[in-house]
């Protein structure tokens, strides 16, 4: 094809995504680096039925003026990203020094919301990848040797887990767990202990989110591999069964390499799709033991009154940041694998 | 064809005469748009305002939903507003009133308001920014019956006989968790927070600044307060907010409750719950500290405000229309749905908690403009400190170090 051609193929594409992928990465870049402007604040005395008592109000006049004549706000440099809010750097410079050991300084890091969140998000992202590539593909297997009649309604049900919108099919479990549901009375009537809550303990919090994130997720990398289970070709395999392959050698010398360029597909799918983990956590209401970076930009933006623009949009950019990191491992090993093929 | 003509004639006299007793409704023809949140209460004086008023209004339309307060500034900060009115509460005026998203009612309450009593009128220095219509609070829920069986004498009124009741409650066997609170992360655990704080003769912030002052002897004797209530709480109580503690005390599995006044009616009317339960719950005043006078709970009312983003003529058949709603027969229809700031409101047992604590001298919900983001603070860095992973003197310095971070990226500091 010739680059012209190409070019103008492309070209719907790509204007689609400079206007609503590039652009407004870049707005809300420049919001992160602006906060509000100062509130202009007046003391005043407030009435209500149980009396009367001196507060604070902000005089809404002042402010809009001092807003008018900069929309964007106070320029504040890349000080939003070293607040306590993120990097913390400050913090983090004196936890350092005041710590008796690695692991005391590691405590007081994990005080921070940042480092709190990405210590969930990370090893969140990092449990759940390899059981649902791993648990997909096993399913894949094993419905792909069912019988004709058995597949169609097997397929359906394995994929249901996908299918129940996320925040439904976590609000169900979370009613499921609790200590008066199906699965929190049988576990108390287990263990004997009236008060085991999945929700109170921080490891099990984990422990149950993570099994919730496999559970929906593992039919996504099931009907993909079962797509591609289809597409192995017969003939190696009866020349693999007529050399004495047993099933297993089969299956880890023909299918596996086979599949290979689809698992780099769905881990790249999966380490996004995790590391934006967000709904369970509202649904399971796992605040107190489980936040993830997602739940701190929706965190910052969802007290209407007090919307925090700035932090909202630097933790986005550090988002974006991330999945560049987890991804940049992938992308190298598929940019070479292309490259040797062109050789080849 | 006759029976058609009848039936029009009838309705047409029907609509007649109901538009011809009706209330002073202000300007024909407009548009009344409501946001407010969604309990009986509201519900009340939304339904009898549209029934009063609905007919001479071009457009009567109601948006009910818990989530108001995430909504409302979005709605109302474009011209037109989305809304007409938003019915609010303290925190939420303030929310509004940061924005100056809602306006001064002094004319229009000279025009409408002849019903109106001087204490349902908010005023910000002079100008009436709001109409109050109920009050409620946070206050104690007891089962008695459950008290005696503990040997529990009479009502515990402070935070130590609470928690020495709860242990008698254990000890005899009868239940492990007595005690349910709304202690959900976030808004709610830090509202329980603020008002043993309050107990405690705490102050929010330094006189006349925006500084947070919490980390104080004050702040920790709540925190540990707070802590040795909640070692008597349900397990899960880090996830219970109003609805999952109501639910527990309607399905008998609590013995003392600190709710919000305004579920005492649901509690007990004789739905959703057992009569063993509903006839022994008696609801009682705020606690207080030992030897302390002032009620832990934060008084909070409700009211209407009118959109400062709308032409005059909806603003006041808005107002019209809403104070019309605000009538003594109102009250009688929906008496035991709220602590009614209206004429011709008879105090039932589901009022008690409510009047006792008020009484006794609670504080309002502060109106500083900053409060919020520091009770954002508190809702979010207590519970490591509930959890027991850190100390009351941490987790206070983290809640000042949040919200001096949030205050300057607002503009507040």
């Amino acid at each position: 094809m010739k680059h012209s051609t190409f070019l103008l193929f492309t070209l719907p594409s790509l204007s689609v995504m400079f206007l609503f992928i590039a652009i407004p990465i870049v707005s809300v870049f420049i919001q992160s680096l602006h906060i509000e402007h100062k509130q202009v604040i007046i003391v005043s005395e407030n009435c209500d039925p149980f009396g009367c008592e001196t507060t604070t109000s902000v005089d809404t006049e002042a402010s809009a003026k001092l807003k008018e004549k900069a929309p964007l706000g106070k320029f504040n440099g890349f000080k939003t990203y070293s607040n306590r809010m993120h990097f913390a750097f400050d913090e983090i410079g004196e936890a350092w020094n005041s710590s008796d050991s690695f692991i005391d300084f590691l405590k007081k890091i994990y005080n921070y919301p940042l480092y709190r969140a990405l210590s969930f998000t990370l090893a969140y992202t990092f449990v759940v990848t390899p059981f649902v590539l791993f648990l997909g593909f096993l399913v894949a297997l094993g419905v792909n040797n069912l019988p004709k009649l058995l597949k169609g309604p097997t397929i359906f049900a394995s994929l249901l887990p996908m299918i129940v919108t996320p925040l439904v099919g976590s609000l169900i479990l979370f009613w499921m767990v609790d200590g008066d549901g199906v699965i929190g009375a049988t576990l108390q009537k287990i263990f004997n202990d009236n008060s085991l809550s999945l929700k109170a303990s921080p490891v099990l919090t984990w422990v149950m989110l993570m099994v919730y994130g496999i559970w929906h997720l593992m039919p996504f990398s099931f009907i993909v591999f079962y797509a591609g289970l289809q597409t192995v070709p017969h003939e190696t395999i009866e020349a693999a069964t007529i050399d004495g392959a047993s099933k297993f050698q089969r299956t880890r010398h023909v299918v596996i390499p086979h599949l290979m360029p689809l698992a780099i597909f769905i881990t790249l799918i999966l380490l996004m799709d995790n590391f934006r983990v967000f709904e369970p956590i509202i649904s399971f209401r796992a605040e107190a033991h489980a936040t993830s970076i997602s739940w701190l930009i929706w965190n910052h933006l969802r007290e209407s009154a007090y919307p925090l623009y700035n932090a909202a949009g630097a933790t986005s950019m550090i988002t974006i940041f991330c999945v560049g990191i987890l991804l940049l491992p992938v992308l190298i090993r598929t940019w070479r694998d292309f490259n040797e093929k062109n050789k080849g | 064809m006759f029976l058609k003509k009848l039936i029009l004639g009838g309705l047409t006299a029907l609509f007649f005469s109901s538009s011809l007793f009706a209330a002073d409704c202000g300007p024909n023809g407009q548009s009344i748009r409501i946001l407010a949140s969604d309990f009986p209460a509201i519900h009340a004086i939304a339904n009898s305002a549209e029934s009063n008023c609905a007919g001479s209004a071009s457009e009567f339309t109601r948006n009910h939903t818990t989530e108001a307060r995430q909504i409302m500034n979005a709605a109302q900060t474009p011209d037109p507003a989305e809304y007409t009115s938003v019915i609010v509460a303290n925190s939420t005026l303030v929310q509004l009133m940061n924005d100056g998203l809602v306006r001064p009612l002094n004319d229009l309450v000279e025009k409408y308001g002849g019903n109106l009593k001087s204490n349902q009128l908010i005023t910000i220095d002079g100008k009436i920014m709001a109409i109050a219509f109920m009050a409620n609070s946070q206050h104690m829920y007891y089962r008695t019956d459950i008290l005696d069986k503990a040997g529990v004498d009479g009502m515990p009124a402070t935070y130590d006989e609470i928690i020495s009741a709860a242990e008698k409650i254990r000890s005899a066997g009868i239940m492990e968790h007595p005690l349910v609170m709304n202690l959900k992360v976030g808004w709610n655990v830090g509202e329980v927070f603020n008002t043993i704080y309050l107990a405690h003769g705490g102050e929010f912030f330094k006189q006349g600044s925006a500084e947070a002052s919490i980390n104080n002897a004050k702040g920790i004797a709540a925190l540990e307060t707070m802590k040795a209530l909640v070692e008597y709480a349900h397990p899960d109580h880090l996830t219970q907010a109003s609805d999952d503690t109501q639910g527990l005390w309607e399905a008998g599995q609590a013995a003392i409750g600190f709710m919000w006044g305004s579920r005492g009616g649901v509690i007990l009317d004789n739905e959703g719950s057992s009569a063993e339960v509903t006839s022994n719950t008696v609801l009682s005043a705020a606690p207080t500290v030992t030897g302390g006078s002032i009620p832990g709970a934060t008084l909070w009312w409700d009211g209407i405000t009118i959109a400062t983003n709308v032409s005059d003529s909806e603003a006041e058949a808005t107002f019209a229309a809403l104070v019309s709603g605000m009538t003594s027969e109102m009250v009688a229809a929906n008496n035991d749905d709220a602590i009614w700031l209206i004429d011709g409101f008879k105090p039932g047992p589901a009022a008690a908690g409510v009047s006792a604590t008020a009484q006794g001298g609670a504080k309002s919900y502060p109106m500083f403009a900053q409060m919020g983001l520091l009770h954002n603070a508190l809702g979010a860095e207590l519970v490591d400190f509930l959890k027991g992973a850190e100390s009351a003197e941490q987790a206070l310095s983290d809640v000042e170090a949040v919200y001096e971070t949030a205050a300057k990226d607002a503009g507040y500091l």
